[in-house]
């Protein structure tokens, strides 16, 4: 049951990437985005894809587990891409035509570029959750927000509502595995049936789930109430956030992923262009010998 | 239905940093007809060893096999129960299910139909080969309401989350006693309960051991409670057997125990005070048959007349 969740879970090693301050982790990837969707060539992406896997051996996380993590989109991801194969409308000639299907060459291109770049997307979002713990990654959201409070945007409360979600989901994923297996001693039979039937086998799990949570949300708020908690501005943090000479190298870092991609987008044409005349000499030049 | 268990081990969430070993070679043989206590501290594994016996955790998985080659060392897992191979991919686990009851801790926070009726008459339906007919269904939740102590007509309409605790705790009890298990097996039954409510559950154990169910296996934190009623008892430790044993002989070693770090029942306790201080008794360390001890050897000194030595008792 919880090895189906390697996404979003916190995989505690110690490294360079796991000391970093989370906010500058939040803007590397929010950067990061920005970079795989403005990168308009294979190079750019060939360099984000460098990048990252640069990042994952930084922070020493096994390859295997952030690929995992794609496990539960991968079947969103091949859909996406088959429809942007059979419905791109590209230029000239089609490859392959069958009745409202047409495959161009651009097509595949285009799908062969959408797939890596939501394929990187979705592990770089990884390599954040496994590197930060929740409670890192919602201070750091929290103060990434703080101007916000200008304008009277309840930035603390919906980081306390984050970090109080994020801190439950172990609890209640042991416990829908406690009552599964309640039931499961009962009888309860999860796994035939037609869909309607599946469904209704979920009720004797999602009834007393429910009612456990909101016997703990209750039992929460009575403990926050009991010691007089109140998110007001006079609160301190235990554990400041500092930036440090990691959070430096992590920006430079960035700063030339940023540059490359772009002058990639620039000159990337040109660089294809002088790669093809390189590797024809070179044949030209075998060819001689 | 005998259990045997030999060699079972598992470990949670292997191959992951959070692998955790839970079991590391269990040997475990229970008779039929026993009332038997499993007790151990905090994470020794009790609770993961009694998953197994109606298989909702399985000895072999698809990425848990025995490997002849890689675990030289250790022998191969035997896990049976009455007819049932459990480590045979093609048993029958709901017709085991049905043989082998099993009621968690805290049960009530299982419990989630309409009525008291309704959940009870849950594990029935779910069990039952061709759907049972309306009499018989009323019969035998009636039969398992009142069994657990509670009164069928009062209770069988109203909502399950309506009652007290207690009264939860009984109804998820019937829930499970209703198909009528041969083995029944109780994780911390008492748990959470006040000192009449946990005597309470341990006199329905023993009317169930007596015109219910064949085997009972009760799994404890309270020593009182095993040997006041236990035939037979297992210690376990990091995830082995200690030692298995009835509750007289492991008591009369108490400091064993004391060094697993667990609790001694009261009556162990007094023993040995009192044997420190130059009085013996033999007891099988039962409440009553301490008391009748205790006074016997009181009413021995008072009949010599000699009062003063009492003090020194
Ligand atoms: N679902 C789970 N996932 C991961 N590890 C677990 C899980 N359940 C138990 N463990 C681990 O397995 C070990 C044995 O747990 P188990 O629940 O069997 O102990 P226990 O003897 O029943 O303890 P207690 O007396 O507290 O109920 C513990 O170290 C625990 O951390
Ligand atoms: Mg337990």
């Amino acid at each position: 049951m919880r090895k189906d969740v390697a996404f979003g879970q916190y995989y505690p090693v110690d490294s360079f990437v796991h000391r970093t301050d989370p906010r500058t982790k939040l803007l590397f990837l929010i950067a990061y985005i920005v970079a795989l969707f403005c990168c308009k060539t294979g190079w750019g992406m060939a360099l984000c894809a460098l990048g990252l896997l640069t990042v994952i051996l930084l922070a020493k996380l096994p390859l295997k587990l952030v690929v995992r993590s794609v496990r539960g989109v991968v079947f969103l991801l091949v859909f996406t891409g088959i429809l942007n194969l059979f419905f791109y409308r590209g230029e000239g000639e089609a490859l392959i035509s069958w009745k409202f299907i047409h495959i161009y060459k651009e097509g595949i291109f285009y799908t062969i570029y959408l797939m890596s770049r939501l394929f990187l997307l979705v592990m770089s979002s990884a390599v954040l959750t496994l590197t930060t713990t929740p409670i890192a990654l919602t201070d750091g959201l929290e103060s990434l927000l703080t101007p916000l409070k200008y304008i009277r945007f309840p930035v603390h409360e919906l980081a306390l509502i984050m970090s109080i979600a994020l801190r439950f989901i172990p609890t209640l994923m042991d416990e829908t595995e406690r009552i599964i297996n309640a039931q499961k001693a009962r009888g309860a039979d999860f796994e035939s049936g037609n869909v309607f039937k599946r469904i209704k086998a979920i009720i004797p799990i999602l009834i007393p789930l429910l009612i456990s949570a909101f016997r703990r949300a209750e039992e929460l708020g009575d403990a926050m109430d009991a010691r007089c908690y109140s998110g007001s501005s006079i609160r301190t943090k235990y554990k400041k956030l500092r930036f440090t000479y990691r959070d430096v190298c992590a920006f430079f870092f960035m700063a030339i992923l940023m540059t490359g991609v772009f002058l990639f987008n620039s000159y990337g044409a040109a660089l294809s262009a002088l790669c093809v005349q390189g590797w024809n000499a070179l044949l030209g030049l075998f060819g001689a010998v | 239905m005998d259990i045997i268990a030999k060699n079972i081990t598992h470990t949670y969430n292997e191959g992951s940093p959070f692998s955790s070993a839970a079991l590391k070679g269990v040997d475990l043989t229970i008779r039929e007809g026993e009332f038997f206590g499993i007790i151990g501290h905090t994470g020794s594994g009790k609770s993961t060893f009694v998953q197994h016996l109606n298989a909702l955790i399985r000895v072999y998985t698809a990425e848990k096999k025995y490997n002849p080659k890689k675990d030289k060392n250790t022998e191969k897992p035997v896990l049976q129960i009455g007819e049932f191979d459990l480590t045979d991919k093609k048993c029958d686990f709901n017709a085991l299910r049905a043989k082998v009851g099993m009621v968690f801790q805290y049960p009530e926070y299982q419990l989630f139909a309409e009525t008291v009726f309704e959940d009870v008459v849950f594990g029935l339906r779910n069990f039952a080969k061709e759907k049972p007919t309306k009499e018989a269904e009323e019969a035998a939740v009636q039969q398992a309401i009142e069994i657990v102590g509670l009164d069928y007509a009062d209770v069988k309409d109203k909502s399950p989350f309506d009652l007290s605790g207690g009264q939860k705790r009984r109804v998820a009890i019937a829930g499970v006693i209703v198909t009528h298990p041969e083995i029944l097996v109780l994780d911390e039954p008492a748990a959470g309960l006040d000192p009449i409510g946990k005597r309470e559950i341990m006199e329905l154990l023993h009317k169930l051991h007596r015109d219910w169910c064949r085997t009972i296996i009760v799994v404890s934190h309270d020593m009182d409670e095993i040997s006041e009623n236990c035939s037979r008892v297992a210690v376990f430790s990091e995830g082995k057997v200690f030692k298995c044993c009835t509750p007289q002989e492991l008591f009369r070693h108490s400091e064993e125990l004391e060094a697993l770090g667990l609790d001694i029942p009261l009556t162990a306790k007094v023993q040995r005070a009192l044997a420190e201080r130059g009085v013996e008794i033999e007891t099988d360390f039962t409440r009553d048959d301490f008391i009748a001890k205790v006074s016997a050897l009181f009413r021995k000194k008072t009949d010599k007349g000699d009062d003063g030595s009492c003090g020194k008792m």
